[in-house]
């Protein structure tokens, strides 16, 4: 079994990535706009939601709740949906799906097809799989097209170029569609882009989507957009295949009244999103006459097995974690390596792996807790995060690395006062050789990163327990003085 | 010779071996039990739910025409007019005696795909619409209320609820049907956060709210 | 009131004057305050760093010295999270009942200074003079783990002769992190650049916080800059009177 998450596995660590993002000038003022704007957004409409704090945790419960009966409503979907005219398959792995996904679009015979968002395709690379076998995937959600004809990468959940600005998109436009002129509004881009489109939704017969809710009791289908590429490539084709990962069920119909108010207000910082499309299997004489959902595991199941962490498993995909993260702020999205980036990303990514791979996303992190209380379904991410550097340290830290012995020596000094007072001796001796001028200006190894861009002071000649013991000393003296 | 497992097999087996101590036998009530202390029913008049339901569709620039029963052929004809529109697309349930003289008008059954993608507009009713957040909700219509560039809704008073919760009840007879939820014109943000309407789907989106 | 004082590690090291300004504030205040000697740290780097069956053992030390305790004062919110949100979960992991019940029995007792000064001790105004232009920035752990709020502040604006300024985005991460400072220490770095910038435009004299960690971090960009801009723990500050001036 081969889990694939788009191509995390060959990506280079997050502190590498971060490091070459950090000069990209372009990039840093896009991200920093873009997250200011979706947060500012997403403040106000959650503000006036009076019952936020109620949606949160109802949304959190009813996905621990699906969670722990997950087979019986996968199956429950199943069976609904298939009564509907549609038909379910299973994946356990990445190539499985796009095994079954191609075999699907050859069997009608499709040369081409339009596809919705779906970070889903990403994560098993499904456009890879299609061009393989000779068949061309068209993306038809506006960021979507620009990362694809710009042969580049998503870097954010929601708005994946955001790290483009308008004329470079314009350039990207005119190449891939042939236009001798183009205007660089924003307006006019997505002109060009409405009228590139229309065709292509007209004409292409075979549509690929993700689905944002899985619906139990009917054996329906959510998806939740805004730009109605979804509505196009939902209704148009005579074929619809809808890729999704296990954890997108929920028991009913009924509980979207608790999603649909927490997905746009996370998301994009709206009351709603301009459009939602629900559909059960096949309807007689509208839409696709032939439906297939493909259910994916990809690792998920081992994420379910984890306690501590299988709370990962709520996300439904709202980026606001990435939008308040003041690391994603500063490095955008391709510095996670994966199509899952930010504070979810890091924990998503590398337990899809079984933490096999991306073992540095854990720690993209300084714990602030900002993603933890912007997070519609209350997944405590810092706590998972530091669940899965235990994880790290116990399972694939290989012989003892600087780090380790440095950690297991302090730990040994912590427990004991004297060890303790005796370290802070030896520190207070052993400083002299890296202190010019009072100051601290260079430090050996890692801790060379602190003195790399920070001052430091050098240890007092007296610690607290000291001056403490003088103090306690000299009113002892005092006492007896007196006495 | 050892049996494939199916894939189905496979991730099922893993689901139920890491739940193995899960009572599967109060499902339905732990389903029952979860809490749900998030606003349900109506908090305002329906003079306020209304007014609100009106501001948000303005907020997203769609047009408003006040009627009556009596009044919206007339009303119709003046939003069509204000399109320079001559003829349009109805749905199939849509009432004919709301349909004004002096237009041409087709079903939606006798148009194909192609017509519809050159036709001026189309006119549908919805099943329930959502003051808090200008949502309206149709049922089927899926093609017609997507492809023209004009979109009209007629919209009776009675329908307009003003939560999530309660417009989901209203819908719940209509949970296994092709729903769309339209909150507003289609947009985009994604080209340096600049928001633009009608990327796809239609570019007006007009309402005609029938008072009782 | 006995107050049992947990300095933490660092403070002991690096900032012993956080201490004496606590024992001094406190006194002041009336109270009687206690060292523990056996006290070293509370595990909170090793913990969150990946290092938990390292922590473990000094959860135990920690319950088993202040175990007595009337009440724990700690001048450092991490700490205190650390404490507050993982103790409990690492002694439910360890199986021991006693540990369980020893933590759950300390945990109420254990309180951040500010917490201290204003939930326990009821006070707001501790009669401190300290005549600077002051910004005030949120530690994470003090915000969203200890819900501080608005504590600091209001301690702070009952200081006479204070000029305090209002930070912008005060509750935006420092960059600090732990192990996070150099082990991502260009992120870091680009983390408090963005702070340094907001704490110059409030053209304060200093900059405080209730955590030296963040403070430690902030100083040495403030310093590397030649800012001539300080960093002083609250504690410091509300020590300060006019025949004490705590710089």
């Amino acid at each position: 079994m081969t889990i694939r998450v788009g191509e995390a596995a060959e990506a280079p660590s997050f502190q590498k990535a971060a490091f070459v993002l950090l000069d990209d000038t372009q990039l840093r003022k896009n991200v920093r706009h873009a997250t200011d704007v979706i947060t500012n957004k997403r403040a106000i409409v959650v503000g006036e939601q009076h019952d936020w704090q109620q949606l949160r945790s109802a949304a959190s419960a009813i996905k621990e709740h699906t969670l722990q009966h997950l087979d019986h409503y996968l199956l429950q979907f199943e069976a609904a949906c298939i009564a509907a005219g549609g038909h379910v398959h299973w994946a356990a792995d990445a190539d499985e799906a796009n095994r079954i996904i191609v075999d699907l679009v050859k069997q009608h015979g499709g040369k081409e097809v339009i596809k919705v968002k779906t970070m889903t395709s990403d994560e098993i690379g499904l456009n890879k799989a299609f061009e393989a076998h000779g068949v061309h995937p068209h993306e038809t959600d506006l960021a979507d097209m620009i990362i694809q004809l710009g042969h580049d990468k998503p870097s954010h959940i929601v708005v994946p170029a955001l790290h483009k600005n308008r004329q470079q998109v314009r350039e990207i436009f005119m190449q891939a569609m042939g236009l001798a002129e183009l205007g660089d509004k924003p307006e006019d881009l997505t002109n060009a882009a409405r009228h590139y489109l229309r065709e292509k939704f007209l004409k292409i017969k075979i549509g690929v989507s993700g689905a944002n809710y899985l619906l139990a009791d009917t054996g329906g289908v959510c998806v939740v957009e805004s730009e109605g590429n979804g509505r196009m490539c939902l209704t148009l084709p005579d074929v619809l295949i809808t890729v999704a990962g296990i954890e997108k069920v929920i028991p009913s119909f009924r509980d979207l009244e608790v999603f649909l108010q927490l997905l746009p207000r996370s998301a994009t910082g709206e009351r709603m999103n301009p459009y939602n499309s629900l559909w059960t299997g096949v309807h007689k004489n509208d839409g696709p006459q032939h439906f297939h959902v493909v259910l994916l595991d990809n690792g998920r199941t081992r994420i379910l097995a984890d306690p501590e962490s299988r709370q990962t498993l709520h996300c439904i995909r709202c980026g606001a974690c990435l939008n308040t993260c003041p690391v994603y702020r500063q490095t955008g999205g391709h510095a996670y390596g994966s199509i899952y980036a930010g504070p979810i990303g890091a924990i998503l990514t590398p337990q899809l792996f079984d933490m096999q791979h991306s073992q540095s996303l854990p720690y993209a992190s300084s714990l602030c807790g900002a993603c933890y209380e912007v997070c519609p379904v209350k997944i405590n991410i810092p706590e998972v995060l530091i669940h899965l550097r235990g994880r790290v340290v116990r399972e694939q830290q290989t012989g003892a690395t600087l780090e380790a012995i440095g950690m297991k020596a302090m730990a040994g000094i912590f427990l004991s006062s004297r060890r303790f007072e005796a370290a802070q001796r030896l520190g207070q001796i052993g400083q002299w050789p890296f202190v010019s001028q009072g100051w601290v200006k260079h430090l050996p190894g890692m801790l060379g990163n602190w003195t790399a861009v920070r001052d430091l002071r050098p240890l007092p000649k007296q610690s607290f327990r000291n001056w403490w013991r003088e103090r306690e000393k000299s009113s002892a003296k005092k006492e007896s003085v007196h006495a | 010779m050892p049996e494939t497992t199916t894939a189905r097999e496979t991730i099922l087996g893993r689901i139920r071996a890491t739940n193995n101590t899960v009572n599967t036998t109060t499902r339905a009530a732990d389903y029952q039990a979860i809490e749900r202390a998030y606003q349900q029913s109506a908090s305002m008049a329906r003079a306020a739910i209304l007014k609100t339901f009106v501001e948000r569709l303005h907020e997203y620039d769609a047009h408003v025409f006040e009627t009556n029963a009596d009044e919206v052929a007339a009303t119709i004809a003046e939003v069509l007019r204000s399109r320079n529109q001559k003829s349009t697309i109805v749905a199939e349930s849509f009432p004919q005696e709301f349909l004004p003289a002096g237009f041409s008008w087709r079903h939606e059954s006798s148009t194909t795909t192609e017509q519809l993608n050159t036709i001026e507009g189309a006119i549908s009713e919805c099943e329930v619409a959502i003051a808090h957040t200008g949502t309206i909700v149709l049922k089927g219509a899926r093609k017609l209320t997507l492809l023209p560039d004009h979109y009209l809704c007629v919209v009776y008073e009675r329908q307009v609820v003003e939560t999530v919760p309660e417009g989901m009840a209203a819908l719940q007879k209509y949970a296994a049907e092709p729903l769309t939820f339209i909150s507003g014109p289609s947009a985009t943000a994604d080209i340096e956060m600049t928001r633009i309407r009608g990327v796809h789907g239609p570019r007006f989106l007009d309402v005609a709210l029938v008072r009782n | 009131m006995r107050i049992s004082l947990f300095i933490t590690c660092y403070n002991d090291t690096l900032f012993p004057e956080t201490g004496k300004s606590v024992v001094q504030l406190l006194e002041r205040l009336g109270h009687q305050v206690e060292f523990p000697f056996e006290q070293t740290c509370c595990g909170q780097m090793h913990y969150n760093t990946g290092y938990q069956i390292e922590a473990q053992p000094l959860l135990r030390r920690f319950v088993e010295i202040f175990k007595d305790a009337e009440v724990v004062c700690i001048p450092s919110s991490s700490c205190v999270a650390m404490i507050r949100d993982h103790y409990p979960k690492m002694a439910e992991a360890s199986g021991d009942t006693e540990l369980i019940r020893a933590v759950e029995d300390l945990l109420p007792r254990v309180y951040e200074l500010a917490e201290l000064l204003v939930k326990k001790l009821g006070v707001e105004d501790v009669g401190a003079y300290y005549p600077h232009r002051v910004t005030y920035h949120a530690s994470c752990h003090s915000l969203r783990s200890l819900h501080l709020n608005d504590l600091p502040l209001r301690l702070l604006r009952n200081v006479r002769g204070i000029d305090l300024v209002e930070l912008q985005n005060i509750d935006q991460c420092c960059g600090f992190g732990g192990t996070f400072a150099v082990k991502n220490g260009d992120v870091s770095a680009a983390m408090l650049t963005d702070k340094l910038r907001c704490v110059e435009n409030t053209r304060a004299e200093v900059c405080t916080a209730v955590d030296n960690s963040c403070l430690m971090h902030i100083f040495g960009g403030l310093h590397r800059q030649r800012t001539g801009i300080k960093t002083v723990h609250l504690a410091q500050i509300l020590a300060s009177t006019e025949d004490e001036a705590h710089r």
